[in-house]
């Protein structure tokens, strides 16, 4: 370390540039006679921090739910690791590897932690009911292996010391991490974030944003992030798409979104 | 080593004390052979191998490591920092929480002769810059991300350190890895290599042997409250033997456990978690993090225990405020049973003569309130527990000896290695910190600091001949910057720090600090601000403690509508007539202090608030600021005026400013005739 400093690399990792692991086509999406995503096309591509911003309302939501099938388009189509989708349910998005957290954090108040983020091993139980509920054996072994997942998860995202809580009593910025947990605990290949940040003070979100960057870069995770925050998502993100009333206005790296014309105009240049 | 210490027959009189002549032969047996902690280690791996050395929680789950694995991993990590060019004399940085890693890191350097410099890992960039520049460590075996990045930042100010490892890998992936390495790697590197080649083991084994006993064995940087932070060297003979003073003065074996959660950087933890470890055999736990330590010392059942005060203050608040959520009943039996241990609860712990009745009242209070509360501390094995650093409430202190918890206080510094006064058994007290430790001798000078000399003592402040001709006298006593006094019984009570103890026109002592923590042990008053420098007497202002006073005013029915009112109350004033009265008889029955009794008080009409300037960010009182701010009511406090009217500037929490002015009354308290003699220990002619 000598007279030089040691620095990061820099170089981005490759699989950033890499396929596309999603794509959107053309989609619309009608609430009877409301618009909630009038013909966005966008990609999604393996590896990347991929950020969804725009103003209140303008479809960033009801776009990730049609992402993870919560949604069906009536429009235009997604494409998921090159295969087409028709109507697709929530727990076969679940099953192909897309995982989510919510913008009201959605878990279950009366469990622990760690049972909370155990839930999220779900798809990955071979053993049934019935075993399960036996808690022997097979089903025992099974439980350990997912446990030690689980326990990875817990000292990853550095909640040792609320593993037996029930997350009710978890101040919000905590429960938000359960989540984040939760969703890791599928080990997906692509992470939907609905406002990871929303309500946390600027420690918490510290905190979320090297949560968020460890997990694409230790695992790999593709991750697409809803956030309000602009500093968040400059920092974070490698691309941004932009969405106003239920149009994409813009598309690219931060720096380029953020001297678009358009973008200034309908987010950035008016205050929140 | 010297087994009995000398008589020190220079002021042979009452003014050095003399340890204890049965406590002064210190078991010396293993010192002998093994003069350091990389030989003792090897030691416990022949004697106790299969011993539990160190435990860590990672996972939700205690990971293990027996001595004979834990010397293995040492003597390997040893071999792999020799192949990364460490060489004897050389200083190796460790920063980071407790870690098992990190303590081997320290006992792999010594095993190469390098020196461990233990650095604080929550100092801010600066601090760490500069300890790191001036300790010229060459290496940094750090925890995490957060503190190789820390590292990075101050890089170019620490043109001296070429390699940095770390023991937790994630978030580092991408990472220039040419000067950066995972200890788990080296460790593995290390045991190939000495497993391949056999000169090298045997190599490796005589750079061991070449340590000895006077070799430095570790540089502690004191926090430094003024000024820098100055580096202390300890030689491997002065921290085992600190490590002997404590295991044989409480009878530590290899049976007990320990957890370490203090800074690694603090002398305390250095010879509590790894010294002491390492003599005595015993186990250290490392829990998962910060916010775990209760729950995890209550897996463990730690049988010897070291906490600062604020960690025990903590654990019964949380214990009070959930006993108000409880039920009726057992609440209830919560506070009679709290009762009967307050009456006896000490008296039996210390072995007293008790009522038979009263005894089984408490056995029965054991079975249903005291063992589950020690149970839910973590405290059920314990056998012995220290507080030192800072007075303990003395209510705190005897709720947990009530409850059963052998919790003793202890005064220490970094300079002692440790160990300058402690409590033996069958003579504790909240006010005291006890007697000189085995194998330390202590004198006071005219000023009444506390001088002190033993085996154990530094060799001097690193790179700083000149604060250690400061701080070593030339008869090889320490001066230990504090004002202190032997009590009638022996034992020793700290004041202030030296230089803070001022004096009354009189010429009598006016311990500031030692005046205001015995009033803030009073739970109606927050904050206490005793003047007295350069004046007639002593004279206090006061804060009352709106929760505990605001709760007295309601069951008594004075109705008030602010601090400021309730504050100003001749009721209140009342009650704290009778504290500042009862500390005054306190301080007449003890030596030295009768002068420093209280003539005059006052409550401030506006709580002290540290965005006003009044109180450091830690909570501390500026008595200066204070005095100048609020000069009429200094001034009416020593013209013998009845009330004094005080107009202050006050800033609000959201920035604005606006002005409080007030008429505040000025009351007088009886003072006692000084009773205890005068200065029995003062050294007249140091």
């Amino acid at each position: 370390m000598n007279a030089e400093p040691m620095n990061l690399t820099g170089t981005p990792i490759p699989a950033k540039k890499g396929e596309i692991l999603l794509s959107v086509e053309n989609v619309s999406l009608r609430f009877g006679g409301v618009k909630a995503i009038s013909g966005v096309s966008f990609d999604i591509r393996k590896g990347e921090v991929r950020a969804i911003i725009g103003p209140n309302g303008a479809g960033k939501t009801s776009m990730l739910n049609c992402i993870n099938g919560f949604y069906h388009p009536q429009e235009g189509q997604i494409t998921y690791k090159g295969v087409r989708r028709a109507r697709m349910k929530p727990h076969q998005a679940a099953a192909a590897g897309i995982a989510r957290t919510f913008q009201n954090v959605a878990l279950f108040k009366g469990m622990s932690t760690l049972d909370n983020i155990m839930t999220g091993r779900t798809l990955k139980m071979r053993r049934g009911f019935f075993w399960q509920a036996l808690r022997q054996g097979p089903a025992m072994a099974e439980e350990i292996e997912h446990r030690k997942v689980v326990e990875d998860i817990i000292d990853f995202l550095q909640i040792e010391h609320i593993r037996k809580l029930p997350v009710g009593k978890l101040p919000y910025g905590l429960q938000k991490r359960v989540e984040l947990g939760r969703a890791l605990a599928m080990e997906p290949e692509l992470l939907l974030l609905d406002e990871p940040m929303a309500g946390m003070n600027l420690e918490e979100k510290e905190d979320m944003c090297r949560f968020i960057l460890d997990v694409n870069n230790q695992f790999g995770t593709t991750i697409a992030l809803i956030e309000h925050d602009m500093g968040v998502v400059m920092d974070l993100s490698d691309r941004v798409v932009v969405l106003e009333y239920g149009r994409k206005i813009a598309d690219g790296t931060p720096d380029e979104v953020k001297q678009d014309q358009k973008v200034i105009d309908a987010y950035l240049g008016v205050a929140h | 080593m010297n087994k009995e210490v000398g008589t020190g027959p220079e002021e042979g009189c009452c003014n050095v004390r003399q340890p204890d002549r049965e406590n002064a032969t210190v078991a010396s047996a293993t010192a002998g052979q093994a003069d350091t902690f990389p030989k003792l280690l090897m030691r416990n791996a022949r004697e106790r191998g299969s011993r539990t050395a160190y435990r860590h929680k990672d996972l939700g789950i205690w990971q293990s490591w027996n001595w004979a694995e834990m010397a293995e991993q040492v003597r390997a990590y040893a071999r792999g920092l020799q192949e990364l060019g460490l060489k004897r004399g050389e200083k190796v940085a460790i920063i980071g929480y407790n870690r098992p890693r990190l303590y081997w890191s320290m006992c792999a350097a010594q095993w190469l002769g390098a020196i461990p410099v233990p650095v604080y890992a929550d100092s801010v960039a600066d601090e760490m810059a500069y300890v790191l520049d001036h300790a010229e460590a060459v290496f940094a075996c750090v925890q995490d991300q957060e503190q190789v990045d820390k590292v990075l930042s101050i890089a170019d100010r620490l043109p001296r350190l070429r390699t940095m490892l770390y023991d937790e890998s994630r978030g580092l992936r991408d990472y220039d890895h040419a000067k950066l390495h995972d200890i788990g790697r080296v460790i593995e590197a290390g045991a190939k290599a000495l497993k391949a080649n056999s000169a090298a083991s045997a190599g490796l084994d005589r750079e061991m042997e070449a340590g000895t006993g006077s070799d430095l064995a570790v540089i502690l940087y004191t926090s430094g409250t003024t000024g820098r932070p100055k580096g202390v060297m300890l030689s491997h003979y002065n921290v085992i033997t600190a490590a002997e003073i404590g295991c044989q003065f409480d009878g530590l074996n290899e049976e007990d456990e320990v957890i370490a959660y203090l800074p690694i950087a603090w002398v305390g933890d250095h010879v509590f978690s790894y010294a002491q470890a390492i003599v005595a055999g015993f186990c250290v736990n490392c829990p998962e993090g910060p916010e775990t330590v209760i729950d995890d010392r209550r897996e463990v059942g730690t049988t010897y225990a070291f906490a600062p005060p604020r960690v025990f203050e903590n654990m019964l608040t949380i214990t009070m405020v959930r006993m108000e959520d409880a039920g009726p009943l057992m609440r209830k039996m919560f506070h009679f049973f709290l009762g009967v241990a307050k009456k006896h609860g000490e008296k039996i712990l210390n072995g007293e003569p008790v009522p038979l009745g009263a005894r089984l009242l408490y056995k029965l209070g054991d079975a249903l309130i005291y063992a589950p509360l020690r149970n839910r501390f973590g405290l059920t094995s314990i056998k012995v527990g220290y507080t030192a650093g800072e007075a303990i409430g003395p209510e705190i202190f005897r709720f947990y000896r009530s409850i059963g918890v052998n919790l003793k206080q202890l005064y220490g510094q970094t300079e002692a290695g440790v160990y300058i006064t402690m409590q033996p058994n069958g003579e504790i007290r909240a006010d005291t910190v006890g007697r000189p430790a085995p194998l330390v001798e202590i004198k006071l000078d005219e000023n009444g600091e506390v001088l002190y000399r033993s085996p154990s003592i530094f060799g001097g402040y690193y790179k700083d001949p000149e604060k250690t001709a400061e701080t070593m006298t030339a008869d090889g006593y320490v001066r230990s910057g504090d004002a202190g006094f032997f009590d009638e019984t022996g034992h020793l009570k700290i004041i202030d720090r030296a230089k803070d103890v001022g004096k009354l026109n009189s010429g009598e002592l006016f311990p500031p600090k030692y005046i205001e923590n015995k009033l803030k042990f009073y739970p109606n008053i927050k904050e206490a601000v005793a003047f007295g420098q350069g004046r007639d007497y002593a004279t206090v202002a006061l804060n009352i403690d709106l929760t505990a006073v605001g709760n007295w005013a309601e069951r008594n029915n004075v109705v008030y509508a602010s601090y400021q009112e309730l504050a100003g109350h001749d009721l209140v004033y009342d009650m704290i007539a009778k504290h500042i009265d009862e500390v005054n008889k306190s301080l007449a029955s003890e030596p030295a202090m009768g002068g420093a009794q209280v003539k005059r008080f006052l409550i401030l009409h506006k709580e002290l608030d540290a965005d006003d300037g009044e109180l450091t960010r830690t909570q501390k009182v500026r008595r200066g600021f204070i005095a100048e701010r609020y000069a009429p009511l200094v001034n009416a406090l020593y013209d013998g005026s009845r009330e004094a009217d005080i107009s202050t500037e006050v800033t609000f929490e959201d920035g604005r400013k606006g002005v409080i002015s007030a008429r505040v009354k000025v009351r007088d308290a009886k003072t006692y005739p000084a009773t205890a003699p005068e200065r029995p220990d003062a050294a007249r002619a140091a």
